[in-house]
């Protein structure tokens, strides 16, 4: 029985962690998926999102500028505003750049604010992060505090992908995709391009962002190491692709199935001897770069390819 | 309707295009022709807003929209077409027309998402002009399939549903013939033609073949070396002796 109910409370665990990625693996989807910008920078708008939201619903602390005591619906809708901000700056300066040259802008985005958090210590508190943040349900008794929280990522989890589905489905959707694929064509038809592409590029931050502010509370602390390209940016643009670029429910599900896979195979390289155990640290990230590979030489759609109206009706 | 003034366009020290002036006339159909690199392309991406001129004026129904970018040409009712088709490939033949017009609500991602009422309205009547417009190119059949899958051909004919889409004024043709096999090419004349006659455009077509030139177009201009060489009807111009030397590259010693 114990057994069963520790089995849960994993269970639990593998759907917020896995449901706060499907935030970041949405907000790449419109990015990349619907508009074909190749932001390589998502632990930046990550960890912004999460120190918003940290610094602003925790009580006053003396390690870091406030807290301020929000509560925590605030303090993300902050943390949306303030990463979709930063996505507005990034993409007015990046947005002429053609695909590669967007990732590498963007990539090194992600680096400079991840290294201002890690040496800024008056306002974050540099290396040793912002702690004692208040997560949602946590004063309620065991397991019902794991219960509701999976309960809350899930159900953002679910109106952001309605919400997405609308918008996919939208004329919007539809020059979203005509951008992706043939921008002179859709300047050709009277489109502003690089207005559209800011508003994908800042919608997908924003919610980044409130991935981001999600992962805070979840967690309860927050560091600069949040910000680590491997888990922050790589992972995300492995579930997107193994789940499917341009699908939201591929986002959704690729998020699942890749966090699952991340956080199982520690289960088993812990189990190793104590050398080994340290090496395979890196054979986890091998072999999630292994599945890339292979996903993008024989699926290269992902699991569940994007998929366009039939008969163009808006149903 | 569209009158070039000592337009130039200069790379480097190339003059691509060298104080070119030139008159497009409303309701009539235009060829511009002239061998390679004699700035036909140049003129075509300047006057759709694709570069802009290093100097000298494009008047469009009087005014000057030289640098204007592309978008906002496509408002003022210039639409082109490219050379090379430039479908939208993963999205369906329906879906490439249906994204083109102007004024799409739900192209709002607010209005989008809040107001279904009015992004249904424009949806209906943009899908039944892009219906009228695949049958007009006689390819219904073919809606839901995605483009990238079309034939040369059929890619052709989309890049020209794609300017009936709009109110369009001006219509400029890069080599809609390029590439197209004889029966096709026929039925893509007789296309411009009606949509001359029956909806007012006005064409400017760039284009090599010449049987089609001289079945479509009046006037003719050569272009050579950036300027105009000449013009008129094709049949006149057919016997300029400056045009055949510009295409076979001229002169005695050529000969």
């Amino acid at each position: 029985m114990d057994q069963l109910y520790g089995y849960s409370l994993y269970g639990l665990s593998l759907l917020t962690f896995g449901g706060i990625y499907a935030m970041l693996a949405l907000g790449l989807n419109i990015q990349l998926g619907f508009t074909g910008l190749f932001n390589a920078g998502i632990a930046g708008f990550f960890v912004v999102g999460a120190y918003v939201s940290a610094i602003l619903s925790t009580a006053p602390s003396e390690r870091h500028i406030g807290g301020f005591d929000w509560p925590i619906p605030f303090s993300l809708v902050a943390a949306m505003v303030v990463s979709a901000l930063i996505g507005w700056a990034v993409a007015r300066i990046c947005m002429r750049l053609r695909a590669d040259y967007l990732a590498i802008a963007t990539l090194g985005i992600a680096e400079i604010l991840r290294l201002i958090f890690k040496n800024e210590t008056d306002l974050t508190n540099g290396a040793r992060g912002v702690s004692y943040i208040p997560k949602p349900y946590e004063s309620l008794a065991q397991p019902w505090n794991h219960v509701m929280m999976t309960v809350v990522v899930l159900a953002i989890v679910a109106v952001l992908y309605f919400m997405l589905e609308r918008a996919r489905k939208s004329p919007w959707g539809r020059v979203m995709a005509a951008i992706r694929e043939n921008e002179d064509s859709a300047r050709a038809a009277g489109k502003n391009v690089d207005r559209l592409r800011v508003q994908a590029f800042v919608v997908g931050s924003a919610m980044m962002g409130l991935g981001g502010g999600m992962m805070a509370h979840h967690l309860k602390f927050i560091d600069p190491n949040a910000a680590d390209p491997t888990t922050a940016t790589f992972l995300v643009f492995v579930m997107l692709i193994v789940g499917g670029s341009g699908n939201n429910k591929g986002a959704i599900v690729g998020a699942l199935l890749m966090w699952t896979i991340w956080s199982a195979t520690e289960i088993f390289t812990s189990m190793l001897p104590g050398d080994l155990a340290i090496r395979s640290a890196y054979i986890r990230v091998f072999l999630i770069g292994l599945m890339l590979q292979i996903m993008l030489q024989k699926f290269p759609q992902g699991l569940f390819p994007e998929k366009r109206l039939e008969t163009g009706s808006s149903g | 309707m569209l009158e070039l003034d000592n337009l130039t366009k200069s790379f480097g020290g190339l003059q691509a295009v060298d104080n070119c002036s030139l008159k497009i006339e409303a309701g009539k159909i235009t060829g511009l022709i002239g061998p390679n690199g004699a700035g036909k392309t140049t003129i075509f991406n300047m006057i759709a807003g694709a570069m802009k001129p290093t100097s000298g004026r494009i008047l469009f129904e009087g005014e000057d929209i030289a640098g204007l970018p592309t978008h906002e040409m496509f408002h003022r009712g210039i639409v082109r077409t490219f050379q090379i088709p430039h479908e939208f490939g993963k999205l369906t033949v329906l879906e490439n027309l249906m994204v083109v017009p102007a004024d799409q609500t739900g192209e709002n991602l607010i209005l989008g998402l809040f107001t279904p009422g009015a992004v249904k309205k424009r949806e209906e009547e943009v899908l039944a002009l892009a219906e009228d417009t695949l049958e007009f190119l006689t390819l219904t059949h073919l809606k839901d399939e995605l483009a990238e899958n079309l034939s040369g051909g059929q890619k052709k004919l989309l890049e020209l549903g794609r300017t009936m889409m709009t109110d369009a004024k001006l219509v400029l043709l890069d080599e809609p013939g390029a590439g197209v096999n004889p029966t096709l090419l026929k039925q893509l004349g007789n296309m411009i033609r009606r949509l001359k006659e029956e909806r007012g455009y006005t064409f400017c077509i760039v284009e090599h073949d010449m049987d089609m030139i001289a079945s479509l177009c009046d006037p003719v201009i050569v272009l050579n070396e950036g300027s105009v060489l000449t013009q008129g009807k094709m049949a006149d111009v057919r016997k300029d002796e400056r045009v055949l030397d510009a295409y076979l590259g001229g002169g005695e010693e050529a000969a």
